[in-house]
């Protein structure tokens, strides 16, 4: 039996680093390349040794597909190309090519400049990395080679995030990247077709929360912010520079314009302008309204919002800002935070989910004091909020998309492994599929029947069709083909006994068997026919009996009556070979009426 | 297999493909070269073209007719709204169709005629910048045809008298069939039915196929359809082009090795090359221009518009003319020129490497942004009409110069000769469209740019595709055999013979290739196999019998299959060995009759058929079967 293998080298019972090997069918496919955001060792990227110990990589995988822009589903894909030394095909969509490059340059000067890290990739090798990839469009159907093929579905998490769907042979396989089954204010719902894959990927991130209705989430965080700042507090919402930064802006700008309000709202990067021209160019990636809207009023230029410069971290009253990175874990956020921190008028909102490690992760598990490397210690004191705001599916939300492309198997990845421990009885309870969860470096292995295409004569089909509608009603009834299998050219097909003698060039040869019954009867030969129809009318009841000229026929078996009236009659059955069993019934019959 | 050709302009093609028990339309071209007959409607009154006499036929004196022609100088023109010439109704049941395919927005303008109050009921596929463009180029129609047809009303009796009137009007090809444009709901409704596709994106036809646009390289979103069924393939090529303009290039490898080709939608304008005439153009703008006068071009709203902005505005900037402004005037202005921005995915890679900065793909974004283009839904915008300064570069619709903003440029243009109108629309011949403004005293330049295949292309691709059998339409057939130096795109066809498509009469153009050839073979191998069928989800599955049902049910035998000849003495043996002897064998016309006494049984042997004539004793029965079955090959 053919197997699908899976081995996560992150990303297994775990969020952050994505990075799962699928092989099928002879060929290996690497998932997202993404790398750890709370480690600052070699722990932050994926294991390629696992791969292949020594030597090169690029024979070992036949291609790379990254999801999403997002750093813990493309982080590592510099190292790997550019170092490690992978130089086979990498796919993604236009916009996470167009976008990837900035928020991985982005992170190498944190990561660099103010850490001072040597042994991490260079801006050149970030822009060489990018020249390598191919870039797709959704529903696009990419040959990768003669065998493997993939197509991109809208996912919706952030802007061109994608699912994909793989097909190698019979065998396919849907991975989700992190996806979002709600709309929301500038992204449209993920969506992909019936396509019944053999195993389903899908990230778990909100396994066990049903989240309520976006619109009270909505709401809650406006008032939040709202109350903050008539205090006089400052708010500081930390955000990555694309994605949930542009829906949580409009939001404000909407509220900002519709109460009046003139406290200012920063946005803390030089990005800015430039990603709000990322969302401007990619619009058909964005949700119907801003796609219908757009010419006359583009929702990315914001009134309200207006950069933000060092200096005013300082100033008094209240502002809000946002600030990346979006975990608090370097970078201009984190300065901003070590300065508010410890007043209590101030807040900080925690729109996303923040990984193990990470100062944000720290501060939402409640810790009150956070030591620094250069053993700075800083008190907690504002108010701290944590909103979910990711983008991504919760508990209903996976049910649904289970529900929507009906797969065979489920892998649950990017998750922690309680909640999907509990995911995993439910998909199991509910939908009667195995549902798997490898940890990082094991390997799951789904077993899939094989299918063999094979081409079934339209003639063949017909004529069970002909037979099958003809019988009464009934969806339990077994449909039963008969007919011969050929092989040609390596090539299947299933014929029924005529086209196959025509097609392999043999005649068939009818074997007969004909018997007599004399039977005393007077009146015309045409009569006795009729008393002998009703009798087996009588007998053989379900069969199909004709009469025409006076011959009855039941499927093969031809009955005939000769003779002159008011006198003995021959009756004569005959019946072809394969109809030996009927014909001999019938013959038995009229044997025991004649005597 | 057949193919209908519905159209009688091979540059606005109409194809119906019945193939697999589906009729399959391709594209649904609108031919508007009958709008030529008419007057133009001016946006606002002209008195000019109000005081044009009337016309009547010689020895003809119908009331009826009265004000329904007029008359500039020598050209008759009908004084109605302009009506179009749409696809052929009557040979295809449009209500029968299956599915539309559409390969670029300049291909669908009919697509209201066919599905709406026809009883459509299928699907139509084209890709979204085809959807969102062809929406610009119907929405401007819509409104210009509608919006200015003030007091004309709705000419017919000239119809009835077309063999009296003078050329062209006479030879005007079926005018009973034209049609006035549908209504803005009708178009709405059209639109609505078309799903959207992405290139190399397989959409299942019913289960019977799939196709596929992949990219033809002519404009933005345009495509090739590759129908593939699990044996056959057939590629419709419709408007592509080899030369790198905006679009994405065209996708060769996905169209090659087709069993059959259908081309259609070559250049209109064999004799010229699109780059030369682009110079042309900035060449003759620049020197109007510079002489104080002003340019026009009447253009669509999208396609070779951009390449034009483009082109232009470099030129202008390096002849120091870059304080002249640029005005696009259409309904759809705005629209087009934004769109054209966010189509990133659909755009050249050259282009496209511009959105990864990011900066808008075209650079008209920035001519907008630096005030040297602007645009106007009209030409009395009054925003427009106080920004509005002279000399300047004008482009508006309609190509045809009978609707729409270019026919009062026109007008207010015509008297000064420093002024030029530069046509560069392939769709109309120039001084048919200038016909009804005579006398004329601005300048008029033909510079058609059209950038799809022309014959030499054509050719070459054919050659490079390899298609088993190639269909086109007549018009590219016929010029083959006149002229010899152009050869027609067949002529390098791959050896497939080369039908001749009547334009309004149903051909059957296209029949299968040879039938399987049968005899026996190497390699082919045949078992008997009876399986359970199960239909679920439009999926057809072989099942093991006994994997499905429950045992208690009986299951039929698979026949037994006997062929080839008896061998009478095997037989006679096999008998033997069975216990029934005494079998006399007698030779007959074209077999032999073996004769069992004892039994009272008769066996008649043919080449192909054995009869068994015996009493009811069924153990000599199965006995005889038994000694058939084995001197017979069976399975």
């Amino acid at each position: 039996m053919p197997e699908i293998k899976i081995t996560p080298l992150g990303a297994g019972q775990d969020v952050g680093r994505s990075c799962i090997l699928l092989s099928m069918g002879g060929k290996n496919i690497m998932l997202d390349c993404g790398m750890h955001m709370g480690y600052n060792d070699e722990r932050r990227f994926p294991d390629f040794s696992y791969i292949v110990p020594e030597g090169p990589i690029t024979s070992q995988i036949d291609c790379v597909i990254i999801s999403h822009f997002h750093l813990d589903h493309c982080g590592a894909l510099p190292y790997m190309s550019e170092m490690v030394g992978y130089t086979g095909p990498i796919y993604m969509t236009h916009p996470t090519k167009a976008i990837a490059p900035i928020l991985l340059e982005d992170m190498r000067k944190v990561a660099v400049e103010r850490k001072g890290e040597s042994n991490f990739f260079t801006s050149q090798m970030i822009k060489d990395c990018i020249k390598k990839v191919t870039a797709v469009t959704l529903h696009q159907s990419v040959m990768v080679d003669n065998e493997l093929e993939i197509k991109a579905y809208y996912a919706g998490h952030v802007l061109g995030a994608a699912m994909f769907w793989i097909r190698v042979g019979s065998q396919s396989v849907v991975y989700t990247g992190d996806y979002n089954m709600t709309p929301d204010r500038h992204l449209g719902a993920a969506w992909i077709d019936k396509c019944r894959p053999d195993l389903l990927i899908s990230e778990s991130t909100y396994a066990t929360t049903i989240r309520d209705s976006k619109r009270c989430r909505e709401r809650d965080f406006l008032k939040k912010v709202h109350e903050c700042v008539e205090k006089g507090g400052k708010v500081l919402i930390p955000v990555f520079a694309l994605g949930r930064a542009q829906e949580l802006c409009i939001l404000l700008e909407t509220y900002w314009e519709r109460m009046n309000l003139k406290y200012p709202v920063y946005f803390a990067l030089g990005l800015t302008e430039k990603a709000n021209n990322y969302y401007k160019m990619f619009i058909t990636w964005t949700n119907q309204k801003i796609r219908k809207t757009f010419v006359q009023r583009n929702m990315f230029d914001f009134k309200h919002i207006k950069p933000f410069d060092k200096s005013y971290i300082d100033n008094p009253g209240a502002m809000v800002v946002f600030a990346t990175p979006g975990m608090l874990h370097a970078g201009l956020s984190l300065n901003i935070f070590k300065k508010w921190a410890p007043y209590e008028q101030n807040m900080l909102i925690m729109p996303g989910f923040c990984v193990q490690g990470t100062v944000g992760h720290k501060i939402l598990n409640g810790a009150k004091k956070i030591e620094f490397e250069n053993r700075q210690v800083v008190e907690v004191k504002m108010a701290v909020e944590y909103m979910s705001f990711s983008a991504h599916a919760d508990a209903k939300g996976i049910m649904q998309l289970i529900q929507y492309c009906e797969p065979k198997n489920v892998l649950l990845v990017h998750g922690e492994a309680q909640k999907m421990e509990f995911l995993k009885d439910k998909i199991e309870k509910e939908f009667k599929i195995s549902c798997y969860m490898p940890a990082n470096g094991e390997t799951a292995i789904i077993n899939t029947p094989t299918k063999i295409p094979i081409d079934v004569s339209l003639r063949l089909l017909k004529a069970e069709a002909v037979r099958y509608n003809a019988q009464p009603p009934d969806p339990k009834r077994r449909r039963v083909v008969h007919g011969v299998l050929c092989v040609k050219d390596n090539r299947l097909s299933f014929l029924d006994i005529d086209e196959m003698c025509d097609e392999i060039g043999i005649n068939r040869h009818i074997i007969r068997f004909t018997s007599t019954v004399r039977f005393d009867d007077a009146g015309s030969a045409i009569k006795t026919a009729e008393k002998l129809k009703t009798l087996l009318a009588e007998k053989l009841q379900g069969w199909s009996i004709t009469i025409s000229d006076g011959n009855i026929s039941v499927e093969s078996v031809l009955i005939k009556v000769e003779g002159e009236d008011d006198n003995t009659k021959s009756i004569y059955v005959s019946w072809t070979n394969q109809d030996e069993d009927l014909g001999s019934y019938i013959l038995g019959l009229l044997q025991s009426m004649v005597q | 297999m057949k193919l209908y050709c519905l159209s009688s302009d091979a540059a606005k093609p109409c194809f119906v493909l019945s193939f697999k028990e589906l009729l399959i339309m391709l594209d649904c071209g609108l031919s508007a070269h009958s709008v030529l007959n008419f007057l133009p409607l001016p946006p606002v009154p002209s008195t000019r073209l109000a005081s044009l006499p009337n016309y009547t036929p010689p020895h003809v004196n119908d009331p009826l007719l009265e004000g329904e022609l007029k008359e500039c100088c020598g050209r008759v023109f009908v004084d109605s709204v302009p009506e179009f010439c749409p696809p052929l109704d009557k040979v295809v049941d449009f209500s029968q169709l299956d599915v539309i395919l559409i390969s670029n927005y300049t291909c669908m303008m009919a697509l209201p005629f066919i599905t709406e109050d026809t009883g459509f009921k299928g699907q139509v596929y084209a890709t979204e910048p085809t959807l969102q463009i062809g929406r610009f180029y119907l929405e401007e129609l819509s409104e210009w045809v509608s919006g200015s047809g003030g007091g004309a009303g709705a000419a017919k009796r000239w119809k009835e008298l077309v063999h009296l009137l003078p050329p062209p009007l006479a030879s005007a090809l079926r005018p009973r069939a034209w049609r006035r444009l549908f209504s803005p709901g009708a178009l709405a409704r059209a639109l609505s039915r078309v799903r959207v596709v992405g290139y190399d994106e397989r959409v299942d036809i019913y289960g019977a196929l799939d196709a596929t646009a992949v990219s033809s390289g002519f404009c933005l979103g345009s495509a090739n359809w590759v129908l593939r069924s699990a044996h056959e393939k057939v590629a419709y090529v419709s408007g592509s082009s080899t030369l790198t303009t905006h679009p994405r290039p065209i996708n060769q490898a996905a169209l090659r090795g087709a069993d059959l080709l259908v081309l259609a939608a070559l250049t209109q304008t064999p004799a010229h090359n699109p780059d030369h005439m682009l110079g042309d153009l900035c060449v003759h703008a620049t020197v109007t221009l510079r002489a104080g006068g002003s340019v026009l071009c009447p253009v669509y709203p999208s396609g070779v518009l951009y390449d034009l902005l483009e082109c232009l505005s470099a030129h202008l900037e390096g002849a120091g003319l870059a304080h002249v402004p640029l005005y696009v005037v259409s309904p759809v202005a705005d629209s087009s020129l934004a769109y054209s921005n966010i189509l990133a995915e659909w755009v050249s890679v050259g282009k496209q490497a511009r959105v990864y900065l990011p900066e808008e793909p075209f650079p008209h974004a920035a001519l907008v942004r630096a005030g040297r283009l602007k645009h106007a839904r009209s030409l009395h915008d009054d925003a427009f009409s106080a920004d509005f300064r002279q000399p300047c570069v004008v482009f508006c619709g309609h190509p045809s110069l009978r609707f729409g903003a270019a026919v009062h440029l026109v007008e207010l243009w015509a008297n000064n000769p420093a002024h030029a109108i530069i046509f560069t629309e392939p769709d109309f011949p120039h001084a048919e469209a200038l016909a009804p403004f005579q006398p004329l005293s601005m300048k008029a330049f033909h510079c058609p740019i059209d950038t799809s295949l022309n014959y030499s292309q054509a050719n070459k691709l054919v050659r490079e595709l390899r298609p088993r059998e190639l269909a086109l339409p007549e018009q590219y057939a016929a010029s083959g055999g006149t002229a010899a130096g152009g050869g027609a795109a067949a002529s390098g066809g791959a050896g497939g013979t080369r039908p001749h498509i009547g334009a309004d009469v149903p051909t059957v153009v296209v029949r299968r290739g040879a039938a399987r050839s049968l005899g026996l073979r190497a390699g082919l191998r045949a078992a008997p196999l009876t399986a359970a069928l199960r239909v679920r989800d439009a999926r057809l599955e072989l099942v093991a019998p006994a994997a499905c049902g429950t045992p208690g049910t009986e299951a039929a035998p698979a026949p037994v299959l006997h062929w080839s000849a008896l061998d009478v003495e095997a037989l006679v043996r096999a008998l033997a060995r069975e216990g029934v002897s005494e079998a006399r064998v007698e030779a007959g016309a074209d077999g032999c009759i073996v004769h069992l006494p004892r039994h009272d049984t008769l066996v008649h042997v043919e080449r192909h058929a054995t009869h068994v004539f015996c009493e009811g004793r069924s153990d000599v029965r199965q006995a005889l079967r038994r000694a058939l079955a084995a001197c017979l090959p069976h399975i």
